[in-house]
């Protein structure tokens, strides 16, 4: 690995400018790395000639003394959620096979128009359905952390192929998309940092639906300036997405440098799990301790519905994935499976497209949306995420912040959990109330467990005050100092 | 409540989804213990509560009514396994399924 892998898109940008490398140079070093880190199983799609294009023509507009901004010539990873023109677009999914969109989402027509350069695109569980990027068509990704032994562990999931990828410096960030966790979770996972904007931030248009009442773009990156760099290129208002909110963008980087003092930071009570290692609790105390030291006040605050919010995401997702996912009858796009009528094609197609975490949250979505359930569980539910987003609301009129762990363990070994859907779920436990209330959080890796493995802590902020949220992550990023890195990119 | 054998046929067919016999059980066993765990919301009084409809709390620009895209016939079919081109048969322009009307 070259000393190109290793820049931040801050310094990245600041070579390109002082002419020290160039695009080309830097997106080579980074096409090898992917090429060399083939075992990770990040990529599903590599996309090579694409990106000594773009760069070519980023050096290019350089040359004539124009650019497009901070990411102009900066390679990126895409994951594979988002459709991207004239590539392969999977979801991680065999009913997507061959599925090759005429379109670019408007997430990554933002990054293509600020000049950013597309690597490949990256694995994911399959519809961004998972906790540990083991549920993909195209196979499990592995992390460049390794566990006890050399053990093959998981990167987290959906996300798991951008932050395998960003953590083994194969892409200098990539995109991600989270409903439940699944930018923020393999951020923890894997030592970077991973951010969920506001619900509206970022347009959806584009990006493969999954339960589009939680679903956000956000970027992974290796540092907190990088993520507010991406996040002001990837956010704007959209007209092809109804619920993109009308909203300027802020330079999300402009206060990142501000300091805490005077910020009042909240710590939920109810963030803590029955057997949750004892080092997550310190590593939480610690960030409590960081905080205070630069001026802030941390004050206890409670959010009494925290324990609810997992289940009732586990009626709410799955019911929006059931509708969502009904458009895929191979008909249109993707696999086809022949049956003698209508309904045996679309049966045969979606039996053998769909993997087993799909047809459980598909089935589970047709039930509690099915006659005679539909209240108790899908309207239920709904009360409930009304009462998730109330506490929130309360908090938030003591408190500026909030600061919780990311997740409630480590990385674990590929294979584990795989036989108790609801274990599974548990890994997002500290990420899906913020999801519930549309708001945006972001981990920060901030120490090692006792096998040296990362551990993020988690910050959320108040709708659309993604500024307060990237400040105190800098914050949280100065003090921890965390420069652990895998031994794939060592 | 735990789902039976029947009832995860049932929804199957409403999902569409193909799932083998043998499947039936096991899948019955893995969907009730989910049910069975997202069942600890009755514990929660709702008594009063709207369920949220949108979760962000302003309102949305609407667009004007009027047909701003469209005309990509050609796009639209580009990725059906079975479609006629737009100018194929009969005018073209449409996806091929099985027969449903003798």
């Amino acid at each position: 690995m070259s000393a190109l892998n290793d820049l931040t898109i801050g310094a990245a940008a600041k070579g390109l400018e002082d002419g020290d490398f160039s695009s080309q140079e830097l997106t080579a070093a980074h096409i090898e790395a992917m090429n060399a880190a083939q075992d990770l199983n990040a990529f599903i799609t590599k996309t090579p000639d694409i990106a000594l294009s773009r760069a070519k023509d980023s050096d290019a507009r350089r040359a004539g003394g124009t650019t497009t901004g901070p990411m102009d010539g900066i390679p990126i990873a895409v994951k594979d959620l988002f459709c991207t023109e004239g590539v392969l677009t999977t979801a991680g999914s065999h009913i997507l096979d061959g599925f090759t969109p005429s379109y670019e989402s408007t997430v990554t027509q933002n990054l293509r128009n600020a000049g950013a350069v597309m690597l490949g695109k990256t694995n994911l569980d399959e519809f961004a359905m998972g906790s540990a990027n083991v549920t993909s068509y195209y196979g499990p990704v592995k992390s460049p952390w390794k566990g006890k032994g050399g053990k093959d562990l998981v990167p987290g999931g959906s996300s798991g192929g951008s932050a395998a990828a960003v953590a083994a410096r194969i892409a200098l960030a990539a995109t991600g998309t989270d409903t439940g966790g699944s930018i923020r979770q393999p951020a923890s996972f894997t030592g970077i940092v991973g951010m969920k904007p506001t619900y509206g931030r970022c347009s959806r248009w584009g990006i493969v639906a999954f339960a589009s009442s939680l679903d956000q773009a956000g970027p992974l990156t290796r540092t907190v300036e990088d993520a507010a760099i991406m996040l002001g290129v990837m956010a704007g208002h959209d007209a092809k997405d109804s619920t993109s909110a009308p909203i300027d963008v802020p330079d999300f980087t402009a206060d990142l440098k501000g300091g805490v003092r005077g910020l009042k930071v909240g710590i939920p009570n109810e963030y803590t799990l029955d057997g949750m290692p004892a080092e997550i609790d310190a590593l939480w105390n610690q960030g409590r301790n960081w905080l205070e030291s630069q001026g802030a006040e941390c004050v206890e605050v409670s959010l009494p519905h925290t324990k609810y919010a997992l289940p009732a995401y586990y009626i709410v997702a799955p019911a929006e994935a059931s509708s969502n996912l009904a458009r895929y009858d191979g008909v249109r796009y993707g696999l086809r499976v022949d049956g003698d009528s209508l309904d045996e094609m679309y049966e045969a197609t979606r039996g053998e497209g769909f993997g087993e975490e799909v047809r459980r949250r598909v089935l589970i979505g047709t039930y509690v949306l099915s006659a005679g359930y539909y209240d108790a569980y899908y309207i239920k539910a709904q009360r409930v995420r009304t009462l998730i987003a109330d506490d929130f609301r309360k908090a938030f009129e003591d408190v500026d912040v909030l600061l919780t762990p990311t997740a409630p363990s480590a990385a674990f070994a590929i294979g584990e959990k795989m036989d108790d859907p609801v274990a599974m779920y548990l890994n997002d436990v500290f990420t899906v109330p913020a999801s519930m209330a549309g708001l945006p959080a972001i981990s920060v890796p901030a120490g090692l467990d006792k096998d040296g493995l990362p551990l993020g802590l988690h910050l959320i902020a108040k709708p659309f005050d993604e500024e307060t949220l990237f400040r105190t992550a800098h914050a949280l990023e100065d003090a921890a100092g965390f420069d652990a890195r895998p031994g794939g990119a060592s | 409540m735990s789902l039976d054998k029947d009832t995860v046929r049932k929804i199957a067919f409403l999902a569409r989804i193909r799932v083998p016999e043998d499947a039936l059980e096991p899948l019955a066993g893995e969907l009730s213990n989910i049910i069975g765990w997202v069942e600890q919301l009755s514990e929660v009084e709702t008594e009063g509560v709207e369920p949220m409809t949108s979760v962000a709390d302003m309102t949305w620009p609407r667009r004007d009514d009027v047909v701003n895209d469209g005309g990509m016939a050609e796009d639209v079919l580009a990725n059906a396994t079975d479609s006629e081109p737009v100018s194929g048969e009969e005018g073209g322009g449409f996806f091929t399924v099985p027969k449903v009307v003798e």
